[in-house]
């Protein structure tokens, strides 16, 4: 076992030269920890391959694809994929055509510093991504100090949007908590019972935000339950929940648990009316089209798959057939990054990094989620639409 | 009142426990090793249901048993190439090799059917039973049911067969056994067949209960119940069950009348307690060290 | 201090520091990608930590899943110190280093009084729920900042930095396993009541080795969370603990040189993988099972000891146990 490893050490060497090789190839001499933030793009003309002739503009995405996380990284780099094939079919943008590339991250902090750097290697000039929050934030500190433009599709903790080179395109956890408090209060809700991911940010972010704004409106929260990441059995809240005075049960959470808890509240016998939020998107084709038990739910969301408009149409029908899934809010967020991203470029005319961020305030984008602007702080401005799931659809209100 | 439906689900919760703990155990008994890759065999076994009615369109009951010698397939399968060449390897090994093995289980899935999770028909018929306004599922009762019947015959098949008195030897002392005539190869083989059988039978009530399978569906349960198979004492087959069925009805008291937050810490608090207090959990045997 | 200075440790000191310089002046040269780059600290950190770990695992001979936990408690400890300190970062740093060791040391003796009772699976068990629950807390706790984490962590674990830890890290378990001490360690591994006969002080060498490997583990923490600038409880789960396991048993129980060794291939494959897409995790676990065969196949051992008589006639003089 022992001496094994010395034959490992020659494995390991060669790995290295390889990766040395491939270093050469790719761009050189960064300091290794960021030296100066150089507002330039970190030199494309001379060493990078990719960008040598300007002939190709290099998108990179990151999220994860493999482990738990892995629906919504999938749904995000096909989103990507969709709007970047259109893009190129149609010429690309001013002439160039995209080359679009995507890293693993698994959700994991350490692994998407390791995918940023592999991309930057590969002369990445703006980067869409990532799609979770944790190392969304972990990135955003290496891509401020290259000064490039990070858009994430789905990044929702506050501190994903911390610098001025990085934007999103959803909402906010605080604003998602906060938007529905006002509007189960309008409502006429009163009492209202919570289930939670305590060891999710963005469930318990939005819990958070949610519980200070209703019970400053004059609401109780009557019931925070909460659960932890990979639960199935949710009978035990249920349970609690059914001897409390609640008249609404709000759920905070993602699409796969809100498919187990409407199933299970049925055998414990527990009849609420329903409220979601942004992750809730999805719940639908998860229970395929039996929606009996969440009939009536009300749910916050910048996309709603049966929309009238034809391009929201157009882009659940390309998806489908494309991919063979009904895309999700994830894909409708990262083929809205992928035009944001067109849209500044165009609007700064050239490749040059800060007046691409520049334009980011400056551009209006007809999202599929809504047409939006942004602010300075990578805030994005658009109305938050609520669906209710009607007769196995969703409805917009 | 609503103690006594706590009380039910936490049973209902133990009994899957349970019943996946039982495989974990009879394997770790007479192999001698901890099969983290048991959990995943479930997934295994929950997506091959959910294959045969969907794609292939057989009835329910013919996809159980498909998926039970499916995955009792497999179990050889496995024990074959990756943890027969290892019977003379430290434990670590193994469990390293099995750790593996259930990362490929995973990967393999997530590759075959996406990451979406699929929605599965439950293939439980029996209509539920209500007590006042608490509905006890079908499901919870054929889980009970099944699991108590396979815990009687385990226990008489060790006991009574020749085959099961063939492991029973083995679990003792392996080399003497092998003295004896026992083939080991084959009685492992045997033992790896019938507990990746009895997680198929595992996964398909597990999807049944909850309607939902996706690839890693099977690790979080797989570590449960090894919780399980440790609390009633690891190598025996009632441990297993008391094991699992008290882990439910601790989870859910602790969440119903504690803490939903701190659950998870208090259930591990009680099994770290318990084992203080008998090292060898609940039901397991102490062996005397010999100089 | 003078046995410190022997011949041995002077070489491997003198190793060390052409290792570094080669890495360095590759960085400097741009020789070595971004994507590299990226690795050196996560490469550092994970050597620390499967260094200490083989020192409760392969010298102390008992299986721990919790290592996690004491990085999680270490890494808490210490980012949460240079958080709230006002103190210059140069000096903050390190002490920060040595709060979250302390931390975890701390932690490693509560853990290593169950260890005095239970032994083998029923020890492993113990030590994953200790693991679970310390993350259970701290997703719990508001100073912690709950599932969200700790945020605007500086950066400041450089190459430099994380390279001297884990070189120090080294000297100090390899010098403490071919001490007295660690001879006594060994002992208890190879038979507990001969140990315990020959006078052995059992209960106090079993809480040192999981105190000093809870101090290293504490330290690995730290640098791993002002490496990414943010911590989340969910990051120390039962995987990661299993992840350093991979790394010790891959490596050669008992076998310092094997930990390192292990530990950047670990680091590094999945990376090198990345080009296989969607079949990077398959194709990793693949690796992990036909290595672990290889291992145990005596037809590969031989081919080995042919490999080795050639080349590693040092690196078995340097075996520890």
């Amino acid at each position: 076992m022992k001496r094994f490893a010395s034959v490992f050490a020659m494995i390991v060497a060669m790995m290295m030269l390889a990766a040395c090789f491939a270093g050469c190839a790719a761009k050189g001499g960064d300091e290794p920890t960021g030296g100066a933030p150089s507002s330039q793009p970190a030199e494309p003309g001379e060493s990078t391959p990719a960008a040598d002739d300007g002939e190709e503009i290099v998108i990179g995405g990151i999220g994860p694809v493999t482990g738990d996380a892995a629906s919504y990284g999938l749904s995000v780099k096909q989103g990507a994929q969709l709007a970047v094939d259109e893009i190129n079919a149609a010429g690309g943008i001013g002439g160039k055509q995209i080359k679009y590339l995507f890293e693993d991250d698994e959700s994991d902090a350490e692994k998407a510093l390791s995918a940023y750097g592999k991309l930057m290697d590969e002369g990445m000039q703006v980067l869409m991504g990532t799609v979770t929050s944790d190392p969304c934030i972990a990135v955003t500190d290496e891509s401020s100090k290259d000064g490039i433009l990070q858009i994430t599709p789905s990044g929702s903790a506050e501190a994903c949007a911390q610098y001025d080179n990085c934007f999103r395109i959803c909402f906010t956890d605080p604003l998602q908590g906060r938007s529905m408090a006002n509007y189960m209060y309008e409502e006429g809700v009163r009492k209202v019972a919570v289930i939670y991911d305590v060891s999710s940010d963005y469930s318990s972010g939005i819990y958070a935000a949610f519980v200070d704004e209703f019970e400053a409106l004059g609401g109780t929260v009557v019931a925070a339950e909460s659960f932890t990441s990979g639960d199935v059995d949710f009978k035990t809240q249920l349970t609690k929940i059914k001897a409390t005075d609640a008249e609404a049960l709000f759920l905070p959470i993602y699409y796969t648990e809100v498919a187990y808890i409407s199933n299970q509240a049925v055998n414990v016998g527990l009849k609420l009316p329903y409220y979601g939020c942004d992750g809730w998107d999805g719940v639908i084709a998860q229970l395929e089209g039996d929606t009996t038990n969440i009939e009536g739910a009300v749910y916050l969301t910048p996309f709603v798959a049966n929309s009238e408009d034809e391009a929201v149409q157009k882009f659940v029908a390309d998806y489908k057939a494309k991919f063979g899934a009904d895309p999700d809010q994830f894909a409708a967020d990262a083929y809205d990054a992928i035009y944001t991203i067109k849209a500044a470029i165009e609007k700064a005319g050239s490749m040059d990094n800060d007046a691409i961020i520049a334009a980011m305030t400056e551009i209006t984008v007809p999202g599929i989620t809504g047409e939006m602007t942004f602010t300075k702080e990578g805030e994005p401005n658009k109305a938050a639409r609520v669906a209710v799931i009607q007769d196995g659809q969703y409805v917009g209100k | 009142m609503e103690f006594f439906e706590q009380l039910l689900n936490g049973l209902n919760r133990g009994s899957i426990y349970a019943l996946i703990a039982l495989g974990y155990t009879m394997v770790y008994g007479i192999a001698k090793m901890l099969n983290f890759a048991h959990g995943d065999v479930i997934m295994v076994g929950a997506y091959t249901l959910s294959v045969s009615a969907s794609l292939l369109g057989i009835s329910p009951y013919l996809g159980v048993l498909l998926s039970i010698v499916f995955c009792a397939v497999l179990g050889v399968v496995l024990e074959k190439i990756a943890y027969k060449p290892l019977r003379n390897s430290s434990p670590l090994a193994v469990l390293i090799t099995a750790i593996g093995v259930s990362y490929f289980l995973q990967s393999l899935a997530l590759l075959l059917f996406g990451s979406q999770q699929q929605k599965v028909a439950s293939v439980i018929n029996i209509p539920s039973i209500y007590l006042g306004s608490i509905e006890l599922t079908g499901e919870s009762i054929a889980t009970l049911g099944v699991t108590i019947v396979i815990m009687v015959s385990l226990t008489l098949f060790i006991k009574k067969t020749k085959t099961g008195r063939a492991m029973l030897a083995l679990s003792e002392d392996r080399g003497a056994a092998q003295l004896m005539g026992i083939n080991v190869n084959r009685t492992i083989s045997i033992t790896f067949a019938i507990g990746s059988g009895l997680a198929a039978v595992a996964g398909v009530l597990f999807v049944s209960s909850y309607g939902f399978v996706g690839p890693y569906t099977g690790s979080l349960p797989g570590i449960k119940a090894f919780v399980a198979a440790v609390l009633g004492g690891i190598g025996s087959i009632p441990g297993a069950m008391l094991g699992g069925v008290l882990l439910g009805v601790i989870e859910s008291f602790s969440q119903a009348y504690i803490s939903t937050q701190l659950s998870d810490a208090i259930v591990f608090g009680v099994l770290i307690l318990v084992l203080l207090v008998r090292p060898a959990g609940l039901l397991g045997r102490k062996k005397i060290e010999k100089v | 201090m003078k046995k410190m200075l022997n011949k041995k440790n002077i070489f491997t000191a003198l190793f060390a520091l052409a290792v570094y310089g080669l890495i360095f002046a590759l960085v400097q040269a741009g020789a070595l990608s971004r994507h590299f780059q990226s690795l050196l600290v996560p490469v550092g950190v994970n050597i620390i930590l499967a260094v200490s770990l083989n020192l409760t695992v392969g010298f102390l001979g008992e299986l721990t899943l919790g290592h996690a936990g004491f990085m999680s408690v270490g890494a808490y400890a210490g980012c949460l110190f240079t958080l709230n300190s006002t103190l210059p970062m140069a000096i903050k740093f390190p002490l920060g280093m040595l709060v979250g060791g302390l931390v975890a040391a701390l932690f490693g003796v509560i853990i290593g009084i169950p260890a005095l009772r239970l032994k083998g699976d029923y020890l492993a068990i113990v030590t994953l729920a200790f693991g679970e629950i310390i993350r259970s807390v701290v997703t719990n706790l508001s100073f912690t900042g709950g599932a969200g984490g700790l945020k605007k962590i500086e950066k400041a674990s450089t190459f430099t930095i994380v390279f001297i830890v884990a070189a120090i890290t080294v000297v100090i378990i390899s010098n403490l396993v071919k001490s007295r001490h660690g001879r006594a360690i060994c002992a208890i591994r190879d038979n507990v009541i001969a140990a315990e006969s020959a006078g052995i002080n059992v209960v106090y060498y079993k809480l040192l080795a999981f105190t000093v490997a809870a101090f290293f583990a504490g330290v690995a923490g730290v640098l791993y969370g002002h490496n990414l600038g943010i911590l989340k409880p969910d990051t120390f789960d039962f995987n990661k603990s299993i992840e350093i396991l991979v790394i010790v048993v891959l490596g050669g129980m008992g076998s310092i040189r094997g930990s390192i060794l292990s530990a950047i291939i670990v680091t590094v494959l999945p990376e090198v993988l990345r080009g296989m897409e969607d079949y990077r995790m398959l194709a990793y676990a693949i690796v992990l099972i036909v290595i672990m065969l290889l291992n145990a196949s005596p037809r590969f051992a031989a081919l080995k000891n042919r490999l080795i008589h050639k080349s590693g006639k040092k690196a078995k003089k340097g075996e520890v146990a």
